[in-house]
């Protein structure tokens, strides 16, 4: 039998640009190839302005997962300025990004994900829709509609909980080098703790009972869109001045063994990439990436992340996974599982964090722009693992580098030809009907892919020594 | 940690009631934009070299919330991170429907339009086998709208994306397309309020007044420093000097006199605060040299560009 090619563009219900191809042999996917298919050259943009504006400039990276960019930028220009941010900037810091997990992970599952398995209204933009394999009965199905509407309230509070100390949600306004603007408040802390608890019983109440409930009727689920089954976390939310101790380790899952990690040992390879050649194996400070649209082979504006030359899946499983929190499996329903339970523990982690708040005191350390420095900030961003490099010189950027969870996830074959973690999740798929693709689809959403996050480019002028970053 | 049928049916109704009730301030603005949107308009979304996160914000819409703006208010044909449907089944349908509703269908765009190297920064669907950039979409969807609404500094100015050195030749939408009624919605995003006042506007009363910059003048036609709760700080010259400091943030790099929005008045995330509601300087984030005329973000604008005090205006 030929094989057949499916083509997917544009995949909507997640953030930007990305289309599937999948070569389908009798029913099943025998190869995949994933392309981001816009470039804007942000971190180019970002060269020879003022540091500082990197943590605005780099939320815009993405509208949906600013918070992680905003951290991730901090954290790198708090190295680069050599300033330790006081405990109230740093808790403060840990609550928005908090917030915005869970404000992502229910906007996820419900608005993103769930029309996959729930029948919308007859109306656009439910209509139209993939026919066939949705499987709830229409009592369920109603409440699960009933729960998109009402989630679309929650998620907006959770913004709103964002904005008592951020100012205002997309994107955030308070963090800066040396900690945050704004000096907590009981009035603030009693407004965010009373918007916190009415989203732990949403979460409690409906969206992991929910996720549950589509665990249950799609069961099959847990045993499609496996992938390489590699797991990746940079670690986050410091609870320390030092960054020592984190809420999430660092670590990774390979072989049945949860192992180390030294940000050092990444480098991302870009023969499939839409870059000129020459740039492969370096690690993303030294990278070279030059456009070229028109490259032979090339099919994708995403890199490919590689740890010892291995690819990695990241995200909520993964942490979750690294940490011990999560190990019933990898799969489409344990990264929606592990998603849900993940909002709880934050949920959770914030209420003791915001009690630890302290009125008054300051939550912003003095700093200026050094003449000359380097930095690096690691965080976990709703989408996972996700690292920012800053190379400062005359006052200004020499160079900043991104190297996001998406690129991780979504990003094309490396040199060797080995695939990306989607790419590989849906190898070996049974496809029911080519027209009405949807055990594609589910694959890809269940990694909650952010392509506007995922490219990115850099000119780098003179390379730049990744060996004298230390690691935070 | 198992739910139910009947308790999930149970928060079903709860929450059902809940979305039932308007929250409109107005009631009487309720009913009459519900009878507007008897026949509920067109509206076909596209999004370029952007970031989603004007999307983002109009989903945090108070009054009405997200929910009676899909259901109520507007027939949402196109927008990419919402609809069900993907692939060919999304492609082919904007055909349709673009067709079906001909001179009808507003076009909300945003994100810039990469037009260097004839688009290929930004592919945004694929049609018989053959990526579609969306400079020729926009070019090809935008003379058969009723009109455009750029949403967001990137498709009304540039934005981020044009920001030096324009790695990809964006520019705005008013750039790409001619013929046709544009309105600019600015801001880096824009409050949900600018937007969904300015589309109920033209449901009930047609185009809103817009001024030179094809701005709704009702939202931006005063600056973020003349209606600043800092502005008396101003006057008397009490400036802070460092972060956490009371008094004008201007010294600190506020770029309120550069920025013509209502933030001060109208406030974001359903009126809980704002940006120098935390200390925090203005970026300058309403305007249409968002970026590069506001950045650096923390150095005070040179003193010739201070706005004048009350006692020197004559």
């Amino acid at each position: 039998m030929a094989t057949q090619k499916i083509v997917i563009d544009p995949v909507t219900r997640i953030e930007g640009h990305l289309k599937i191809t999948c070569e389908v042999d009798d029913g099943k996917i025998t190869d995949a190839y994933s392309t981001g298919t816009m470039w804007r050259g942000i971190e180019t943009i970002l060269r020879g302005r003022d540091p500082r504006d990197a943590q605005h400039i780099t939320q815009r990276i993405c509208g949906v997962c600013p918070m992680a960019h905003g951290t991730a930028s901090t954290l790198c220009l708090d190295d680069a300025f050599k300033v330790t941010v006081p405990d109230n900037g740093r808790i403060i810091r840990n609550l928005l990004l908090g917030s915005n997990h869970i404000q992502s992970h229910i906007l996820h599952f419900y608005h993103l994900a769930a029309l996959d398995y729930v029948v919308g209204p007859d109306i656009p933009p439910f209509v139209p829709r993939y026919k066939g394999d949705f499987r709830l009965p229409k009592n369920l199905n109603d409440a699960y509609v009933a729960h998109y509407l009402q989630a679309l309230e929650m998620r907006k509070k959770a913004h709103e909980m964002l904005a008592v100390f951020g100012g205002k949600m997309p994107p955030q306004m308070t963090m800066l080098p040396g900690g945050v603007t704004v000096t907590p408040t009981v009035d603030k802390i009693a407004s965010f703790l009373w918007r916190l608890r009415e989203l732990e019983a949403f979460i409690n109440d409906v969206y992991i009972p929910d996720v549950l409930g589509v665990a249950e009727v799609y069961s099959d689920y847990k045993k499609i869109g496996i992938g390489h089954g590699n797991l990746l976390a940079y670690g986050g939310f410091p609870l320390d001045s030092q960054n020592k101790e984190k809420f999430y380790k660092a670590g990774r899952y390979t072989k049945g063994r949860i192992v180390g990690f030294d940000p050092l040992k990444i480098t991302e390879d870009i023969k499939y990439s839409w870059y000129k050649d020459g740039g492969s194996g370096k690690h993303p400070y030294d990278g070279v990436t030059d456009p070229d649209a028109e490259k032979k082979d090339a099919y994708t504006w995403l890199k490919a992340p590689r740890y010892e030359n291995q690819p990695y899946e990241v995200g909520p499983l993964a942490r979750m996974w690294v940490n011990g929190d999560y190990r019933q499996g990898i799969s489409v329903i344990d990264r929606h599982a592990a998603r849900a339970l993940e909002a709880k523990k934050i949920a959770e982690a914030m209420e003791g964090w915001l009690l630890q708040l302290k009125p008054g005191a300051p939550s912003y350390a003095e700093c200026k722009v050094p003449e000359s420095g380097e930095g690096m900030g690691l965080t976990e961003g709703a989408r996972g693992a996700l690292g920012h490099w800053i190379k400062i010189s005359k006052g200004k950027i020499e160079n900043y580098q991104a190297v996001v969870p998406t690129t991780w996830n979504c990003g094309p074959r490396d040199d060797k030809g080995v695939r990306g973690p989607v790419e590989e999740a849906l190898v070996g798929t049974a496809i029911v009907d080519a027209e009405n693709p949807l055990e594609i689809v589910r694959i890809i959403r269940s990694f909650d892919p952010c392509i506007a996050c995922a490219v990115h480019l850099i000119r780098p002028n003179n390379g730049g020594e990744i060996k004298k970053f230390r690691v935070i | 940690m198992e739910l139910t049928r009947r308790e999930f049916l149970k928060l079903c109704s709860a929450s059902a009631v809940g979305m039932g009730i308007s929250q409109l301030v107005v009631p009487e603005l309720v009913q009459a934009m519900e009878q507007a949107a008897s026949t509920k308009p067109p509206v076909i979304w596209l999004q370029g070299a952007n970031c989603t996160g004007c999307v983002v914000s109009l989903l945090n819409t108070a009054h009405p919330t997200i929910a009676e703006v899909l259901l109520k208010i507007i027939d949402l044909h196109y927008q990419s991170n919402v609809m069900a449907a993907s692939g060919e089944t999304a492609v082919n349908y904007l055909d349709i429907i673009t067709e079906r509703t001909k001179g009808e269908y507003f076009l909300l765009v945003e994100g810039a339009v990469p037009t260097k190297d004839d688009g290929i920064y930004c592919t945004i669907g694929q049609k018989d086998g053959k990526e579609m950039t969306f400079l020729e979409t926009i070019k090809t969807l935008g003379p058969k709208a009723k009109a455009i609404i750029s949403v967001g500094d990137c498709a009304s100015f540039g934005g981020i994306p044009a920001a030096k050195p324009n790695p990809t030749g964006c520019k705005p939408v008013s750039q790409v397309v001619s013929g046709v009624p544009i309105i600019n919605i600015q801001g880096c995003p824009p409050h949900p309020d600018w937007l969904l006042g300015t589309i109920v506007h033209v449901l009930l009363f047609g185009l809103p007044e817009l001024d030179d910059k094809s701005r709704p003048k009702m939202f931006y036609s005063e600056t973020v420093h003349q209606n600043c709760p800092n502005y008396s700080y101003f006057t008397e010259g009490k400036m802070a000097t460092k972060i956490g400091e009371k008094g004008c943030l201007i010294q600190l790099g506020c770029k309120g006199p550069m920025a013509s929005s209502d933030c001060p008045l109208r406030k974001w995330n359903s009126g809980v605060n704002w940006c120098i509601g935390v200390g925090a300087p203005c970026i300058g984030c309403s305007s249409p040299d968002f970026p590069d005329g506001m950045s650096p973000f923390y150095s005070a604008l040179p003193k010739d560009k201070w706005p004048k005090k009350d006692s020197e205006i004559a």
